[in-house]
């Protein structure tokens, strides 16, 4: 009993990293820019494919393509950020939400032409398989991976929010754009660098989530309602918000799958009406 | 003795006023030529394109639904992410009641309405609460929690092999359901058609009217002493039933319920349909539904793998350039016309 219940807060809390992983970005793109994107699981996608494909086609190590990754999706996000996103800034949330969907329909059929409709095979190498025994637990040595990947982007974020240069000029953005303007902050192109940002970590969770979840081309449409939640729950643009709700939706999904089989993804959905009923704004929304 | 003098006299200012809103009103609601054309053209499809009716009927049936999403969203300006909640609740309320002895088609139409609009009435007080994000995740929400518990629900709703055994008695125990699909495509269209006479009474009545004042300025209505969320609901459940209207047609006409009814695809299909035709516009569904479906029966047939592909190209052409759909552009370009 107390083995399962270890081990399901285990997994549980590894699959919330990732889910944590990959929509950190879309909270910073639907908080801070108040931009629904409900395309940013391509972005998690493309970065699945990339080293899926780098693996496969150029025999690059595992942990190689990871940056590859992040780079590759964050340069392919700055294009349509250019190109479609950003005439839409001021748009209603309807336009984003029909725009971003046709996006999500896109990479799907584009996805499906050519990598095929199947599941992308994945390799991890064995340093990364297995289980090691700590303590009267054996812990699956892919899932600790995920969990200090996760602790590792989250304490760089909130480091580089908090302490840099940057992160000041990202944050006198959001609160103010007009004066930081007037400061002589490019807003434009600080938004611009933060939805790369936020997009290349998408693409690195993508890449993470291959041997975790799986990877084909409904990948967007299947995840977007979890990433969503992630963002929806923690609350608008907050860190710590999408951290804690991200745990909270692994752990539930995980014990749920294992406890309650029947009642499938109900009881999650069902938190999530409730909970954005009493704050819709999420957990810790601001504004 | 003096009230009934100054309303006597027709002179006076404020029932000048009244007469004149009362003629905007009917001026609003008279029938234009095009409109004639739209239902004729419908009509003539039994006799134009007899093999093709089952289309025609999912045509009418996806139009209306997607009608019905235009009251909440052209009208009272609310975005929805779960609409297919009601037209899931339609068809299921329809499919079983066939199933389980109640054959009769009409009523087993009022109940399914009745049941969307039920269902609509109880969540419309959340949902006129909310706005933006949490909005559209708790309209997403209510219709996937719908969607778990008929998938889960298998000995009721036959889960994922859909509900099976639907056979329906024939319309006013006259017309029999046929091989061709002529019967179904009739009574859909009727149906259809007296739908959309409501759903056009309410675009042009004074109700209609304050709901697009509060769609263009949410802060207009309350000063002049209505209520938003009063009329927001309202808005919200009408559109429920109808659309709960159009899921009962299909389950009754195709005699099949998937689970796909209460998906997410459905939700955003429809608002795909509306945007296309363009929203706000009363016919915007009816045009968009049939470019949407007739183009996917074209394309799925040569390559159906990539439908989505230019699916969502059409969406995003559609977001950046025809703000207004195919109707809102063709107006614009009548009316450049009209004017040169």
């Amino acid at each position: 009993m107390l083995l399962s219940l270890a081990n399901i807060l285990f997994n549980g809390v590894a699959y919330g990293m990732l889910l944590f992983l990959i929509a950190v970005g879309l909270s910073v793109t639907m908080g801070l820019m108040g931009f629904a994107n409900l395309a940013h699981g391509a972005f998690a996608m493309l970065g699945g494919y990339v080293t899926a494909t780098l693996m496969a086609k150029a025999g690059w190590p595992f942990l190689a393509t990871l940056p590859a990754a992040f780079v590759l999706v964050a340069a392919v996000s700055l294009l349509l950020e250019r190109t479609l996103y950003r005439r839409l800034y001021r748009a209603g949330e309807l336009d984003q939400v029909l725009l971003t969907i046709g996006v999500v329909f896109m990479a799907v059929a584009g996805a499906t032409y050519v990598w095929g409709p199947s599941q992308a095979p994945i390799r991890v190498p064995s340093y990364l398989t297995g289980t090691v025994a700590i303590g009267p637990f054996d812990w699956g040595v892919y899932r600790l991976f995920l969990i200090a990947m996760g602790a590792i982007v989250t304490v760089a974020l909130i480091v580089g929010l908090e302490r840099t240069r940057f992160g000041a000029m990202i944050r006198a953005a959001v609160d103010n754009p007009r004066m930081a303007t007037g400061l002589g902050i490019n807003v434009d192109r600080v938004f611009s660098i933060t939805f790369m940002l936020g997009s290349g970590l998408a693409g690195l969770g993508g890449a993470l989530g291959v041997n975790l979840i799986g990877l084909d081309p409904s990948f967007p449409i299947k995840y977007m309602v979890y990433f969503l939640i992630v963002v929806a729950v923690g609350g608008l643009g907050s860190i710590k918000g999408s951290l804690i709700a991200a745990l909270v939706l692994g752990v539930c999904d995980v014990a749920g799958k294992y406890y309650l089989p029947d009642t499938g993804a109900f009881i999650i959905y069902g938190i999530m009406v409730s909970l954005l009923l009493w704050r819709p704004l999420g957990l810790f929304g601001r504004r | 003795m003096a009230m009934t003098a100054t309303s006597e006299t027709t002179a006076s200012p404020a029932a000048d006023r009244r007469a004149a809103a009362h003629a905007f009103i009917a001026a609003q609601g008279r029938w234009r030529w095009p409109e004639a054309v739209f239902w004729l053209v419908a009509a003539s499809t039994l006799v134009i394109f007899p093999h093709s009716l089952v289309l025609a009927s999912q045509v009418l049936i996806a139009g209306l639904f997607a009608l019905s999403l235009d009251l909440i969203l052209g009208l009272g300006g609310i975005v929805s992410l779960g609409h297919a909640a009601f037209f899931g609740l339609g068809a299921y309320t329809a499919g079983l009641l066939a199933v389980h002895g109640w054959r009769e088609p009409l009523t087993g139409l009022l109940a399914a309405g009745a049941v969307a609009g039920i269902v609509g009435f109880a969540t419309s007080f959340i949902v006129v609460r909310l706005k933006g994000i949490a909005l559209l995740m708790v309209t997403m929400g209510v219709a996937l929690l719908l969607h778990e518990v008929a998938q889960k629900a298998h000995v009721i709703t036959g889960g994922d092999d859909g509900l099976q055994g639907i056979s329906m008695a024939p319309v006013l125990g006259l017309f029999s359901f046929d091989l061709y699909g002529r019967t179904a495509f009739v009574y859909t269209l009727v149906v259809v058609f007296l739908c959309f006479l409501v759903a056009r009474r309410l675009y042009t009545s004074p109700f209609g009217l304050a709901l697009k004042g509060m769609r263009e300025n949410t802060r207009r209505l309350p000063a002049i002493g209505g209520s938003v969320r009063r009329h927001s609901a309202l808005i919200y459940t009408i559109a429920a039933v109808i659309a709960g209207i159009a899921g009962g047609l299909l389950a009754q006409t195709t005699e099949f319920v998937s689970v796909e009814v209460l998906g997410f695809q459905r939700s955003a299909e429809v608002l795909i349909m509306l945007v296309l035709g363009g929203a706000g516009l009363l016919y915007g569904g009816f045009v968009g539904a049939a470019v949407f479906l007739v183009v996917r029966d074209l394309l799925a047939s040569t390559n159906p793998e990539y439908w989505f592909f230019w699916l969502g190209l059409m969406l995003v052409l559609v977001v950046l350039f025809a703000r207004n759909g195919l109707l809102g552009g063709a107006k614009a370009l009548l009316g450049k016309w009209r004017r040169t």
